[in-house]
Formats: C-alpha cells, sequence, structure tokens
C-alpha cells in the first residue's frame, strides 16, 4: 500500500521540482551563452515572457487542482484488501450538474488565454514598423546565412550585428526572410521567436534588443544534412560600436599586396565562382561573401571558431568540419592553401 | 474471479424489430467518403494555383468545354439509375440494357478525355511539367479519369455475370451499392468540370 | 482447447485433442491465409510491437548521440536518417498497427458478432500495411546498402518541401517514404471502413448505439476520423511523387509552387492523426478504469458526445503546426482558438475518468497501474499543449524540444502506457493465460521511472533554446547535463520493455491459466471462451443494456433499471 503514497510523493515530487527550477532560468537581462527562451533581451522575446508566465499559473492550477482530485481519489478509494467484503460499490452513472460545471468552467478558461493570446499576436505582428527602423535582408541558404543591410550597402553572412534599442531612443530591427533553397527558421530565444525563412513566401520579423553583447541562436527548421551546425550569433552593439561596423563593413575588400599571391588562388581555383569580395572580380553568390571574413569570430556558420589554422584546414576540406554541407573540397596543394589562407587573413 | 460462462440472453426487453443498416452500403458510403477527401485536396491544390503559372499557356488559351462529354457521363448516372430500378422488378433483359449503355456512356467519356489529352499534349503543349496549370490540371482530371476507369471495370464485371445469366432480384442491393459509386464519380465530375472549365478559365 | 462457453447442444466442439495436432508449416499456412479477426489483430499487434523495438533502437541510438556535445556516435547523414525513420516508424508502423489491431480483435467481439463485415478485406489491409512497412525499411538495403545506411528516408517525418524536391534529394530516400506510405495508407482506410460497417451493421440484438461499450464507439470515431485523415496525406504524396517522377510542380517553389501548400496539406493529416492515435487510448482507458474502480463510467453519454466532439475539432486546428510560418494575424489567432476549443471535450474526458474512479474500489493490477498513469500523463501533456496553442509562446517552443517532450507525452506517456495496460487486460482473452503479476509491476515501475527521468528532463531543454532535428549541439548552451539525464532515462525505458517482452513470451506459453473472465468485467468479449472459438460465440447474444454481464453477475441491481 506505500506504492500508492510513493506515486503521490513523485507526483508531488515533479510538480514542486518544476515550479523550483523555473526561476532558474529567468536570468537578469544580458546575452548569456544558454539561449534560453526564459532570458528575454528584447521585445518581443520579453512580451512572450510575461505573457508565457501567465499561461504557466493558469496551467499550474489546473494542473494542482486536477492532480490532487487524482492523487486523492487513488489514496482514498484504493480497494483496502478486505476479502470478506464483497460488495461492488454504488453505481453512479452521471450526474448532469457536475458535467455541466466541468464544461463551462474550461469555456471560461479558454476565453480568457485566448483573449489574452489574440492580443498579443496582434501587438506583435501586426505592430506599426517605425520609418527609422533599420533595415535587414536575411537569406536562408544551406547552411548559412546571408545578411544584406540595403540602406546601408552592406553584405555580410552568419554573424548579425544590430544597434541597441533603448526606451529613449527606440531603434528596432526589421528583418525580412528570404530562402535561396528549402525552409529554413530564424531563432535567436532571447531576442524573439523564430520565423521561418520559406521560399517564395518572404516573411518579416522585428527585435528591439535591450542590452548588449553576443546572443545565440540557429536553424529550427530541419534543412538537411548540416540542419544542426547552420548557428546564429547576433551581436547588439551600442550606437557608436554599430556605426563603427557599418564603417568597416562599407569598405571594399583590404588590397595587401604581400598576399597577392593568395589572391590569385582565390580567382583562379573557383573560389570566386561563389564568394563575393568587394573591390575584386569575384562576385560569386553562392556561398558567403567574404570581403571582411576576419571581422567574424566564426567560420562555416558558427561551426568552428575564425581562426588561422581552422580556415586553412575548412578550404582543405570542408567537410572534416561540416560533412555534407556545400562547398567543395578543391584539392589545393599545401602551398596553395598556405597562400589562400593569407590572404583571407587580410580580409579584415 | 467471477464464474459467468453464461452468453448474455436479453429477457428484459420485449422482442422489437432489430434493423440495422447493409454493410454493403456503408462501406460504400465510407469509401466515398475516404475517396471525397482526397479529391478536395487535388481541388484545393488547383484552385490555389489558378492564375498562379509563371509561364503559359493558360487554360483560357488552350481548354476547350467538353460539353458532350459531360452530357454522356452524367446521363449515364440516369441509365444506371433506371438499370437498379429494372432489376428490382426483376426484368433481367432491360437491366443488361440499361447497364450496358451506362458503360457505353462511361466509355466514350473516358475515350473523349483522352483525344482532349492528346490534343492538348501534341498540339497545344500542355503536359504535366509545363507549367502549374499542366501539372494541376492533368493530376485532378487524370485522378477523376482513374476512378472512372475503377467503375468501368466493376460495370463490366457486373455486365458479363449478366449475360451469364447469373444475375438476379436478389442481387439488387449489391448492384445498388455498385451503383452508388458510380455515381459518386458522377458528382465529382460535376466539381472538377465547374472548377477546371468554369471557374479556372 | 476446450470450449468452456454454455454448452448448448450440438454446439459444442466434440473433435479429440489430438486432430488438431499441425505440422508448423500448417500453423504457418493457416495465419497467412487467415480471414479471422482475431488472428489478423494479433498479427497487426504483433508487427506494430516489432516496430516498437526497431523504432526504439533507434531512439536509443539518437540518445546515445546527443548524450553530449559534439558527439561522433552517427554522422550527420545517419543520424537524420534515423530520426526519420523513428518517426514515421513509431507513427505509421506502431501506432497505427497497435492500434486497429486492438480494434480489429475486439469490436467483433465486444458486439457478439461472429467476425468483422469483411473478413477478406481485412486480411487484405493487413498485408498491405505489412508490406508498406517492409517497403519502407528495405530502404536501408537501399543506395550503397546496409553499411552505407541505405537509402532510408531522411527528410523528417512530415518531409517539408521543397526539401523532398528532387533537387534537394536527389536520392530515392523520400520516395521510399511517400511510396511506402501509400501503400500502408490503402491497408489503413480498408480496415477503418471495415471497423464501420462491423460496428454499423452487425450487432447483436438490443445493442443499439448507446448501448455499446465505449470502446466500440471510439473506434468508429477513429475509423471515421482515418477515411478524413490519411486520405489527405495519400494525395499530397501523390503529389510529390508527381513531382519528383513526371516533373510536376505542385511544391516546385521555382516555377510558382508553394512550399506552404504541403505543410497545409500535411498537417490537414498529421493533427487528425494524433487524434486517430489518441482515441483508442481513450478506449482503452473507458474499458479499463471502470473495471478496476468497480463503477460504471461515469457519463456514458458525455463520453460519446466529446469523443465525436473532438473528432469534429480537430480537423479545424492544424495550422497550429505552422504559427511561425507568416501567416496573418487573424489566421494565427483562429487556429489559437480552435486548439483551445479542442482541448475542452479533451479536458472533460480526464474528469470523467477521476469520476469514475471516485467513490470505486480500485484494485491496482498491472492494467490499472498502466491506466492510473495514463491519466495523469495525460493531463500534463494536455497542458502542454495549451502552452503550445498560445501562439507567441509557440514561436519560441515550435520546434524545439520542448516541443518533442509535449508530444511524446502524448504518444509514450498516454497512448503506449494505454496501450501497456490493454495489453495486460485483454492479453488473457487472446492467449487463454494471464501475463505476469510481478513482472508486471516491474515493467510498470521502470517504464514510469524511465518516462518521466526522459521527458520531464526534456521540457527543459526545449526551453533552454536547443532545436529539433540537430545531429549535435555546441558544449556551451548548456544542454549538455540535461541531455545525459535524458539518454538514461531512455535506457531505462528501453530495459523496461524487454522485461515486458520477456513477459510476454514466457506468459504465452507458462502464464497462469485464465478462465473466461479474470477481471469481472462486464462486457461481451468476457462472456467468450478465452481464448474464443473461431466463431465467438455458440449462439447469438442479445443484451439490453451497456454491462450486460454485469445485468447476469448482478440480477437484484441491472443495469437496465436505470438507463
Amino acid at each position: 500500500m506505500d506504492r500508492e503514497w510513493l506515486r503521490t510523493i513523485l507526483r508531488t515530487g515533479t510538480a514542486i521540482l518544476f515550479f523550483l527550477l523555473l526561476p532558474a532560468f529567468a536570468f537578469a537581462d544580458g546575452p548569456q551563452p544558454v539561449p534560453s527562451i526564459f532570458a528575454p533581451a528584447s521585445t518581443p522575446a520579453s512580451d512572450i515572457y510575461s505573457l508565457s508566465l501567465f499561461v504557466l499559473a493558469i496551467t499550474g492550477g489546473i494542473f494542482v487542482v486536477v492532480g490532487g482530485l487524482l492523487a486523492y481519489v487513488i489514496v482514498r478509494y484504493r480497494d483496502k484488501g478486505d476479502e470478506s467484503d464483497k460488495r461492488e460499490p454504488a453505481q453512479i452513472y452521471g450526474s448532469t450538474q457536475i458535467e455541466l460545471a466541468w464544461t463551462v468552467i474550461p469555456i471560461l478558461i479558454v476565453v480568457v488565454l485566448f483573449l489574452t493570446t489574440a492580443r498579443m499576436i496582434f501587438a506583435i505582428q501586426d505592430a506599426p514598423k517605425p520609418p527609422d527602423a533599420l533595415d535587414v535582408t536575411v537569406v536562408g541558404h544551406q547552411f548559412w546565412w546571408e545578411f544584406r543591410y540595403p540602406k546601408l550597402g552592406i553584405v555580410t553572412a552568419n554573424e548579425l550585428h544590430v544597434p541597441l534599442s533603448t526606451n529613449k531612443d527606440p531603434l528596432p530591427t526589421y528583418l525580412k526572410l528570404y530562402s535561396a533553397d528549402v525552409d529554413h527558421s530564424f531563432w535567436v530565444p532571447q531576442l524573439a521567436g523564430k520565423t521561418d525563412l520559406i521560399p517564395n513566401h518572404p516573411n518579416i520579423t522585428w527585435i528591439e534588443p535591450k542590452s548588449t553583447g553576443l546572443y545565440l541562436g540557429q536553424c529550427a527548421q530541419f534543412c538537411g544534412v548540416e540542419h544542426a551546425e547552420m548557428l546564429l550569433r547576433v551581436y547588439v552593439d551600442t550606437p557608436e560600436q554599430f556605426a563603427a561596423w557599418v564603417k568597416n563593413q562599407q569598405q571594399p575588400a583590404v588590397e595587401d599586396p604581400q598576399v597577392a599571391a593568395g589572391r590569385r588562388v582565390f580567382e583562379t581555383e573557383s573560389c570566386m565562382n561563389c564568394h563575393t569580395i568587394r573591390g575584386t572580380a569575384a562576385t560569386g553568390r553562392f556561398g558567403p561573401d567574404l570581403t571582411h571574413l576576419m571581422s567574424r569570430s566564426t567560420i562555416a556558420s558558427g561551426a568552428v571558431p575564425n581562426s588561422e589554422a581552422n580556415l586553412r584546414q575548412w578550404i582543405k576540406d570542408p567537410d572534416s568540419f561540416k560533412p555534407g554541407c556545400l562547398m567543395p573540397a578543391m584539392q589545393l596543394t599545401n602551398q596553395q592553401l598556405d597562400e589562400v589562407t593569407a590572404y583571407l587573413e587580410t580580409l579584415k | 474471479m467471477s464464474t459467468a460462462t453464461l452468453i448474455p440472453h436479453a429477457t428484459h426487453a420485449p422482442e422489437q424489430e432489430w434493423n440495422l443498416p447493409s454493410r454493403g452500403r456503408v462501406a460504400m458510403y465510407c469509401l466515398i467518403i475516404g475517396e471525397s477527401a482526397i479529391f478536395v485536396i487535388f481541388v484545393v491544390a488547383y484552385i490555389y494555383y489558378i492564375g498562379r503559372s509563371l509561364t503559359g499557356p493558360t487554360p483560357r488559351e488552350v481548354l476547350d468545354v467538353p460539353i458532350f462529354n459531360t452530357i454522356c457521363l452524367l446521363s449515364s448516372s440516369l441509365t444506371i439509375w433506371i438499370a437498379e430500378r429494372s432489376l428490382e422488378r426483376n426484368k433481367i433483359r432491360l437491366f443488361g440494357a440499361w447497364w450496358a449503355l451506362t458503360l457505353v456512356l462511361g466509355a466514350i467519356f473516358l475515350v473523349g478525355t483522352g483525344i482532349e489529352w492528346h490534343t492538348l499534349i501534341y498540339e497545344k503543349g500542355l503536359t504535366i511539367s509545363t507549367n502549374l496549370f499542366g501539372t494541376t490540371f492533368y493530376s485532378l482530371v487524370g485522378l477523376h479519369a482513374s476512378h472512372v476507369i475503377f467503375g468501368l471495370i466493376g460495370l463490366s464485371t457486373v455486365l458479363i455475370f449478366t449475360l451469364l445469366g447469373k444475375v438476379r432480384e436478389e442481387h439488387s442491393e449489391r448492384i445498388q451499392v455498385l451503383a452508388l459509386y458510380w455515381h459518386f464519380v458522377d458528382a465529382v465530375w460535376v466539381v472538377v468540370f465547374t472548377v477546371v472549365y468554369i471557374l479556372g478559365r | 482447447m476446450a470450449d468452456r462457453t454454455f454448452p448448448i447442444e450440438g454446439t459444442l466442439d466434440l473433435t479429440p485433442a489430438h486432430v488438431h495436432e499441425h505440422t508448423w508449416l500448417e500453423v504457418l499456412h493457416e495465419w497467412v491465409t487467415t480471414v479471422d479477426h482475431k488472428k489478423l489483430g494479433i498479427m497487426y499487434v504483433l508487427y506494430g510491437f516489432f516496430f516498437l523495438l526497431v523504432g526504439g533502437a533507434e531512439a536509443l541510438a539518437i540518445r546515445v548521440q546527443l548524450a553530449e556535445p559534439n558527439n561522433h556516435f552517427l554522422s550527420p547523414e545517419v543520424y537524420n536518417r534515423f530520426f526519420t525513420m523513428h518517426g514515421t516508424t513509431m507513427v505509421f508502423l506502431v501506432g497505427m498497427t497497435i492500434i486497429f489491431g486492438f480494434a480489429n480483435y475486439l469490436v467483433p467481439l465486444m458486439i457478439g458478432a461472429r467476425d468483422m463485415a469483411f473478413p477478406r478485406l481485412n486480411a487484405f489491409s493487413f498485408w498491405m500495411t505489412a508490406f508498406g512497412g517492409l517497403m519502407l525499411y528495405y530502404s536501408f538495403l537501399g543506395g550503397s546498402g546496409l553499411y552505407g545506411v541505405g537509402n532510408a528516408p531522411d527528410v523528417g517525418w512530415f518531409a517539408y518541401a521543397p526539401l523532398t524536391a528532387r533537387a534537394f534529394s536527389p536520392g530515392n530516400a523520400t520516395d521510399y517514404w511517400a511510396l511506402a506510405l501509400i501503400v500502408t495508407g490503402v491497408g489503413t482506410v480498408g480496415t477503418a471502413i471495415n471497423v464501420i460497417a462491423t460496428a454499423l451493421s452487425m450487432r447483436c440484438k438490443g445493442m443499439t448505439l448507446m448501448r455499446m461499450p465505449l470502446f466500440v464507439w471510439l473506434s468508429v470515431v477513429t475509423s471515421g476520423l482515418t477515411l478524413v485523415t490519411i486520405t489527405p496525406l495519400t494525395a499530397a504524396q501523390i503529389m510529390l511523387v508527381i513531382d519528383r517522377y513526371l516533373g510536376g510542380h505542385f511544391f516546385d517553389t521555382q516555377a510558382g509552387g508553394s512550399a506552404v501548400i504541403w505543410m497545409h496539406f500535411f498537417w490537414i493529416f498529421g493533427h487528425p492523426e494524433v487524434y486517430v492515435l489518441v482515441l483508442p487510448a481513450f478506449a482503452i482507458a473507458n474499458e479499463i478504469i471502470p473495471v478496476f474502480s468497480r463503477k460504471a463510467i461515469f457519463g456514458y453519454p458525455a463520453m460519446v458526445a466529446a469523443s465525436v466532439g473532438i473528432a469534429f475539432v480537430s480537423l479545424g486546428v492544424w495550422a497550429h503546426h505552422m504559427f511561425t510560418i507568416g501567416m496573418t494575424s487573424v489566421s494565427n489567432a483562429f487556429f489559437v482558438l480552435s486548439t483551445m476549443l479542442v482541448g475542452i471535450p479533451t479536458g472533460i474526458k480526464i474528469f470523467n475518468w477521476v469520476a469514475t474512479m471516485w467513490g470505486g474500489k480500485i484494485r491496482f493490477a498491472t492494467p490499472m497501474l498502466f491506466l492510473t498513469a495514463f491519466v495523469f500523463q495525460f493531463l500534463l501533456a494536455g497542458l502542454t499543449g495549451i502552452m503550445l496553442a498560445v501562439a507567441p509562446w509557440d514561436w519560441q517552443l515550435h520546434n524545439s524540444y520542448f516541443v518533442i517532450a509535449h508530444f511524446h507525452y502524448v504518444l509514450v506517456g498516454a497512448i503506449l502506457f494505454a496501450i501497456f495496460g490493454g495489453l495486460y487486460y485483454w492479453f488473457p482473452k487472446a492467449t487463454g493465460r494471464m501475463l505476469n503479476e510481478t513482472l508486471g509491476k516491474w515493467n510498470f515501475w521502470l517504464f514510469f521511472i524511465g518516462f518521466h527521468v526522459t521527458f520531464d528532463t526534456m521540457h527543459f531543454v526545449g526551453m533552454l533554446g536547443m532545436p529539433r532535428s540537430i545531429y549535435t549541439y555546441e558544449a556551451d548552451r548548456g544542454w549538455g547535463h540535461l541531455n545525459l539525464i535524458v539518454s538514461i532515462g531512455a535506457f531505462i525505458q528501453g530495459i523496461s520493455v524487454l522485461i515486458f517482452t520477456t513477459n510476454l513470451l514466457w506468459s504465452a506459453f507458462r502464464g497462469k491459466v485464465a478462465g473466461n473472465d479474470p477481471w469481472d468485467a462486464w462486457t461481451l468479449e468476457w462472456a467468450a471462451a478465452s481464448p474464443p472459438p473461431v466463431y465467438n460465440f455458440p449462439t447469438e447474444p442479445s443484451v439490453s443494456s451497456r454491462r450486460p454481464l454485469w445485468d447476469l453477475k448482478h440480477p437484484e441491481d441491472p443495469d437496465w433499471k436505470y438507463e
């Protein structure tokens, strides 16, 4: 008979654990490596967070009531094992009043939940776009992110820089989402809910980050072999940092004559068929723009840190980091690899 | 542990009429519901893609309204209905005649569709891979035509049995179940016709 | 096996025992050519159970790969095939087969009929489904074969376009997925038609629709829902095959086609499909909970109405799987409302079960252990479902491990628990022997613990931002420890299933002999012998209430006085 008590204890324990652990994820402001949905650092993620607490409270209440009744019933009405008492309990077939009550109450709960939810849907999706919002075009590729800032003349990849938005100086970033191939999804949990990138079906999402730093995310719609390594890094910059970054990105590529050999390798070994380096003859669009490759802290869409050794290995054999990705190994000789890596290392 | 080993027999209620629907009819209605769901999906795809092809030809340019074919198919519903009634009154020869006529009308429809497709493919340049219109047109009309073929196979089988003298009045119920399928095929054509040749043009 | 039913003259099988000895070839022939609903039901369940082990092995491989960050146990290609096959197997080859297996076995017995309405269609449908499953698994041998992990589908179990277009999936993996499921779909629709025709046209005298056991009601509703659920998937898969083989453009975004329309078609199938899977779990609960509480089900008419209501409303909620694709705010709001509404009749059922147990005399034999856990877990699953119905929150939770936790809570925590309960409950009827109760309790407790270790933890991993369908993850995201816990729980569940398998095999030959009615139950199947003869009942029963055996056992207080 201790089994039933054990079950009750286990249930209550689970419930307590859930509520105890929950606040642990509600870190205060600021970016963190754990992309928790309970550590919002931007509208609309923070609006969603408030709504989620409300919903948790209601569902928690339902759990306590119904779960409690279940626990009570299990304990109170279990067969005590008395062999002498062979009577069957009273057969109750139903009760219109009780059934009516437990239909009406859930309907009321649904009404409340629906109205709250609908209000937030309209607030987030149909928020009017301020005229000075920053425009970014995101194009999803297998397995990397293309970011274009049309009004600033910038094209970059995989690491997004956006300006801070304060209550005094609101500056939201509006992202137009396109796909060049299959479905993807843009998800940086601390900033906003996810929105999909679907070919032939442009979408829009927006963020208003309230604290600076690096926010992590990744593609959230299965897009093929290396879906797991289509990572996102969003840098929220102060206005000064952002302006400096923009200025750098707007420059054409650095031209260092010391690495001319590497540049020649780049141009002759068909790298330029897929990649763009602004200011050179390379205008390929299939792969990421490399004009300011060294301004990024990772390569291969976040798969590995952007170090010289990693870059060389990536060029030598992309499959060693991201097996199945769409960049082919061009069978370069060691000398060619050294030269082209040295060239790319100058593209700050 | 119970020791009851008796088969329950109701002693309480007086013997009432116990009528249950025929299982063949129930099954055919279920099949029709399932098939209708498939057609709905193809119709929705057709309607959604109206006007969205990136290249020609367009429906207006290449489609002729198949009036004759439609009249044949829809009247075959009438002829099959007459056949059903004949069998109920044990008029086997009459039943066979009207049944055969239904088959012929259905076959004419199928041949007509084939001619229409031949013209579209070889003269007007519309194939299933030409554009969205081509894909959805051949898929939807083809799905319907395949159901006509299944129907004709069923009708032929019954016709053969009739000619062999095996069909009698007591088979009315089964014949009617098969006829139900045929009526369904005709009803679907009404929808397909409206969507493809009227709405879509 | 001696016939233990009431010995009416001329109906006993008096054939001497030695005549029944067959060679194994004769036995095999009998099973392969049978049209008997009981044998087909058993084959469906055994087939489903076999694939439960296979799909479970796929899950364990996935969990080993995810137990730590940047693991190399499975390559990304293999991992993607495994998670696709795990999902596809569990839904189509385990869920659908076991539930239709139960329906096949029990519906004719519960309505006092001799067999299903169309026995040959029954056999045809089973073999179509079985063949489709084999076709799906043959894919592992395609391509470069087993060691190259073949050509098994690797596009996710919902096979979103345009990833499935020839351009992005050049091999045959997608073709195996589409074609195998078209074949199993034919079998499923055939069985659904059979169940409806049987329940409507073959009931014994006196069994009006409102006197059918709730299991039969729910089997009918499930089958009706199946007719309009599987068929949209078949249609969409035909369109996909047309795209891949005939140059069609249904989902070809380069030609103006729409990737979104695949999503709509798939989820118009996909959402009602999960109700097709869960309604039979309710069916099992509606039979077991009353018997082990020693009380009639509370609110039979409401349960019927709620089931039918759920089936209808479930057809209108599908786009809650698409909240992130960029539908208008009005569309999103509509689907929030419909999704929350379907939660109402579903929730009511939970209340009815609790009310059935209230005032009862609950015996916690193994079936009831599983079904009590079912109620608790279904409650939690429903609550996380409500969380997901709140679209803005879903914009965070969609495609994360929170969703995986939610649907496994339903599929494993509710459905599989109910199925285990049902197996323990009806195994005596099908074989004449009881499953071992001690092994049963070990089975239950290990499964319960393993289930909660895995799936409770999984909710948190999702809330910490881990998306689904990823073969590995970064070490610094804080997901490593939680994933390890999830994986450990999976292995505990695996051990539990092995215990069950042992129990199944051992008890089939050595289990305690059960009588007709080992649980003291009230529906017609318990009046037949265990196992029933091929004709089920020697004379056609007739009934005057919902619980004919209760009336027999309690002539002083029969149900028909109160209905």
